[in-house]
């Protein structure tokens, strides 16, 4: 550049700057404006399917934190297990979506939940009954493209445009 | 009725109080006091809004907007935080000092608000030597924030306190040697007389010179891209790093009172001051204070900080021969009768003077500094 | 009379804004002037190589997405890496262009920050920082649709990837890719030829090539100094060799000098993606890997060129569902050994961006 170091440098930085005065901020503003999350978002829930699930215990190895805790009993009569106790400290887990790949039959899934802070430790140990599927707390499409198609799409920055130059 | 004078009145000649009244110089004090109190706390609100705000935008973000409609409350809201905050002294402090430190910065940032006119004539004290009041009052906060550093006995706030010092006692004589230009011209040290000399603003006549103030002045209030004082990505937050609750507060008003006090002279030495057409003169003032200041930060949003060596060198090296030359000529031209009579020639020639020194500096800006110390 | 002064001890950090995470200097300080520092680790020791040792060959990604925060997919594709060679594992076609496109995007994600906390401790208030994390979180963005999660990914697998993109991913990409360049030049305009930013950078800070060489420096700060060492171009993995990239260099070594050399990385970077969305092809993603590996007992090295240097894993297998030992060859922690030549005799202003220009993050020194 010729015209390196006349003061060039400087306005140059002062014209982009206004510019952006003009422009419409990038952000949005969270509690009302909300943005659709990825349909694969690995949420701070996770979700079991009761009937899918054998009692295999192969997510609670799998699990690199030790989150899950599963107790099991021998059902003689239908010669299968029961799963008398699964827990999910989510206060230890990482949502690092392991267990959710390790799964042999498709009974854990992630929830499709982001808002679940709790005042105290000990409520974010999931039970049995905390883990089922209903309306509020949904699948995510997390490892199971299927589940993924009937999510509503990701809002993207890069379709926002709110650069005009 | 005061009032309604105060807002009425425009190119004449201001009274708040019939000069026939009993103790009317008493009258007169009062009144102006309440205003500047009033004018100082209400612009630093409007200026803290302006710089969030207008910062936020040119970062692509919003700032602050949900105290009150547009945000507008977000000041009251800063300052009622800061004041519930607990008042935290460091066990190794000097007591007394570090106590004495906010009130001492403080007291200055709010004197010099007593020579500005708001009106024609509408100010506290029409000192004929409004100009030189304002050079001396203003340094001497600088005793407060050294205080501040040395009471504080916190190495970050000792090296913002030194930084500041060496920063304000360098930085004086260029702002002064830039005023001198107007003064000259104006033919009067009183900040009225220099407001009503203006037939167009100064910044026409004086270019230079308003470049030269506008650096000094950002210099001496620690704004941007001289704020090395404060440098929070160097030295946390420079002499007020160990304050905290109101007197964290105090030094907060003192830095924006600043700004609007630095903006404030700007627009009366350069832009004219209260001077405008169609709306009431101090609307003007305002309007022209809230320009000056959003030039501040946009400069503050864009420029990188400079280091200290560079901000002395800056001052002697390119502030002081610049102001120099200005008043050199600016003296020839008064000499000569330009200001009277060849208004036009004045400014072609200054804007032309202006534009080669500016391209001179920056080109040896990288200059500036003496770099590595074999240690 | 000969006029005195006094060294004093600063104690910078663990908390302070600008030493990027919990790192703690102590310097020496003659007034304002840089006598000589003592780097202080490990405020974020949290034991990662051990913790490794317990693990399964699986359950170390997740880890390894802690080490360096800023760039979590590049330290995935390096443990994979590793575990790949020690299990003589073969990737599929596909999984290797999407590692390359993600690694990629990953670099540009993680030299956005650098560059934007650089000017920050320059002193530009948060403003570059602020539009470089505008753009960063469309790539973070793009990241989510992937895998999920916008920070710690955990998408890559030894054999592969998790899954394969979605759908929507490359037409959202290549979006991306057609505004970046824009985006670059308005930096570019914002502070490049800034008078004050090359009075402050310039000449700061030099580190001459040959001692960078001699200190084991890699990554943008080792080619800021001339030297042209690129892992991806000299010793190729995955599939770089395949892509027509440039190793930029720069002269002098400076601090301007490594910041033009993280923003031309980013150009580069931008061209190889290019490339690689060309020529993607379709199929599986994943190799048939267990669950459990169980690679034969010997050892592996595995290494990429992560936006900071050189990240390596060290893995040695005793045929056991954990490593024997886990080491990594934090780039960070050591291109800060040349720090405390580079600021001595330089300013407290000039150690702060010197300190940022070499680019650290806290989680990768202190493991
Ligand atoms: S997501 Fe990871 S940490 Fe959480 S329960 Fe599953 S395997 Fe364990
Ligand atoms: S791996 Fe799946 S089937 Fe087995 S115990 Fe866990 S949830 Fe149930």
């Amino acid at each position: 550049m010729k015209f390196e170091r006349y003061g060039i440098g400087i306005a140059k930085g002062l014209t982009v700057t206004i510019r952006h005065l003009l422009r419409h901020p990038t952000v949005n503003q969270y509690p009302e404006q909300r943005l659709n999350i990825s349909r694969r978002f690995r949420g701070n829930e996770l979700i079991w399917n009761r009937e899918k699930c054998t009692g295999c215990g192969t997510c609670a190895k799998t699990c690199p934190q030790g989150a899950i805790e599963i107790v099991t009993a021998t059902d003689m009569a239908e010669n299968k297990y029961i799963v008398d106790k699964y827990e999910i400290d989510t206060g230890y887990c990482i949502q690092c979506g392991l267990c959710v790949e390790a799964c042999p039959y498709e009974a854990l899934y992630f929830s499709h939940n982001f808002e679940c802070a709790r005042y105290r430790r000990g409520e974010l140990v999931q039970g049995k009954e905390e883990m089922l599927e209903t309306p509020q707390r949904k699948v995510s499409g997390y490892f199971y493209p299927d589940k993924a198609q009937k999510l509503p799409g990701q809002t993207l920055l890069v379709e926002k445009i709110t650069e005009k130059r | 009725m005061m009032i309604v004078d105060f807002i009425a009145t425009g190119q004449g000649h201001f009274q708040a109080i019939p000069p026939d009244w009993p103790g009317g110089f008493w009258w007169h004090w009062l009144f102006f006091t309440v205003v500047v109190i009033g004018f100082v706390l209400t612009m630093v609100m409007g200026v803290i809004y302006i710089e969030r705000r207008g910062m936020g935008r040119m970062q692509s973000r919003l700032g602050p907007n949900r105290t009150g409609p547009f945000g507008l409350l977000q000041p009251v809201a800063d300052a009622v935080k800061v004041l519930l905050k607990e008042n935290i002294v460091p066990a190794a402090a000097d007591k007394l000092v570090h106590w004495l430190a906010p009130v001492v910065a403080f007291a200055p940032a709010l004197m010099i608000f007593a020579v500005i006119p708001f009106s024609n004539g509408a100010l506290l004290a029409d000192l004929n030597i409004g100009i030189l009041y304002i050079v001396a009052i203003s340094s001497v906060s600088t005793v407060g924030v050294f205080m501040a550093g040395w009471g504080s006995s916190n190495k970050y706030s000792l090296l913002g306190a030194m930084r500041n010092v060496a920063a304000v006692v360098s930085y004086e004589i260029p702002l002064v040697l830039a005023i001198v230009g107007v003064v000259l011209i104006a033919g009067s040290l009183s900040m009225n007389q220099i407001v009503v000399a203006q037939n167009i603003p100064f910044i026409l006549l004086q270019p230079l010179g308003f470049l030269l103030f506008f650096a000094a002045g950002c210099a001496e209030i620690n704004r941007s891209p001289f704020d090395l004082m404060e440098a929070d990505s160097e030295i946390v937050a420079g002499f007020h790093t160990e304050y905290s609750g109101m007197k964290f507060a105090m030094f907060y008003l003192v830095e924006y009172a600043e700004a609007v006090a630095i903006s404030a002279i700007i627009c009366t030495l350069f832009l004219g001051g209260w001077k405008g057409p169609l709306l009431p003169p101090w609307l003007w003032f305002i309007i022209k204070v809230m320009l000056v200041f959003f030039a501040m930060v946009w400069t503050r949003t864009t420029l990188p900080r400079i280091r200290i060596d560079q901000l002395m060198a800056f001052a002697w090296k390119f502030l002081f021969p610049m102001a120099i030359i200005n008043l050199f000529i600016t003296a020839l031209q008064v000499l000569a009768g330009w200001p009277t009579q060849l208004m036009w020639a004045m400014i072609i020639v200054n804007f032309a003077v202006t534009a080669f020194m500016v391209l001179i500096w920056s080109r040896f800006f990288f200059r500036l500094g003496w770099g590595r110390i074999e240690v | 009379m000969a006029v005195r002064t006094e060294p004093f001890v600063l104690n910078m950090g663990p908390v302070h804004p600008s030493t990027h995470g919990v790192f703690r200097m102590r310097v020496t300080l003659d007034g304002e002037v840089v006598v000589d520092i003592e780097p202080v680790f490990g405020y974020l020791h949290r034991g990662i190589e051990k913790l490794a040792e317990q693990r399964t060959y699986a359950g170390i990604i997740p880890l390894t997405d802690r080490l360096d925060y800023i760039s979590s997919m590049n330290n995935n594709f390096a443990y994979c890496l590793a575990v790949e060679k020690l299990a003589g594992i073969k990737v599929p076609e596909r999984a290797e262009y999407i590692r390359v496109i993600i690694s990629e995007l990953q670099r540009i994600a993680a030299l956005l920050i650098a560059v934007g906390a650089f000017l920050n401790d320059c002193g530009a208030f948060f403003t570059p920082f602020l539009y470089m994390f505008r753009e960063r979180e469309r790539i973070v963005d793009l990241f989510e649709m992937v895998s999920g999660q916008r920070l710690t990914y955990n998408y890559l697998r030894a054999g592969g990837v998790s899954q394969d993109l979605p759908e929507e991913f490359l037409p959202a990409l290549r979006k991306f890719m057609d505004m970046m360049p824009r985006f670059m030049d308005e930096y570019d305009r914002l502070l490049q030829q800034n008078e004050i930013l090359i009075a402050r950078a310039k000449g700061v800070g030099i580190l001459p090539a040959e001692q960078a060489i001699n200190c084991s420096i890699s990554g943008p700060v080792l080619r800021a100094s001339g030297v042209k060492w690129d892992i991806r171009k000299d010793d190729p993995y995955s599939i770089y060799d395949r892509f027509d990239f440039d190793v930029p260099t720069q002269p002098a070594g400076d601090c301007y000098d490594r910041y033009r050399q993280r923003v031309e990385e980013m150009r580069q970077s931008l061209r190889i993606i290019e490339q690689a969305m060309k020529q993607i092809p379709s199929g599986p993603v994943r190799a048939e890997v267990p669950h459990l590996i169980h690679p034969p007992v010997g050892e592996a090295y595995g290494r990429i060129e992560c936006p900071k240097g050189e990240l390596g894993f060290y893995l040695v297998s005793d045929n056991s569902i954990a490593p024997y030992r886990c080491h990594i060859r934090p780039p960070s922690l050591i291109n800060l050994t040349a720090l405390r030549d580079m600021v001595r005799g330089w300013k407290v202003a000039d150690l702060i961006i010197i300190f940022g220009s070499i680019d650290i993050t806290v989680g990768e020194i202190d493991r």
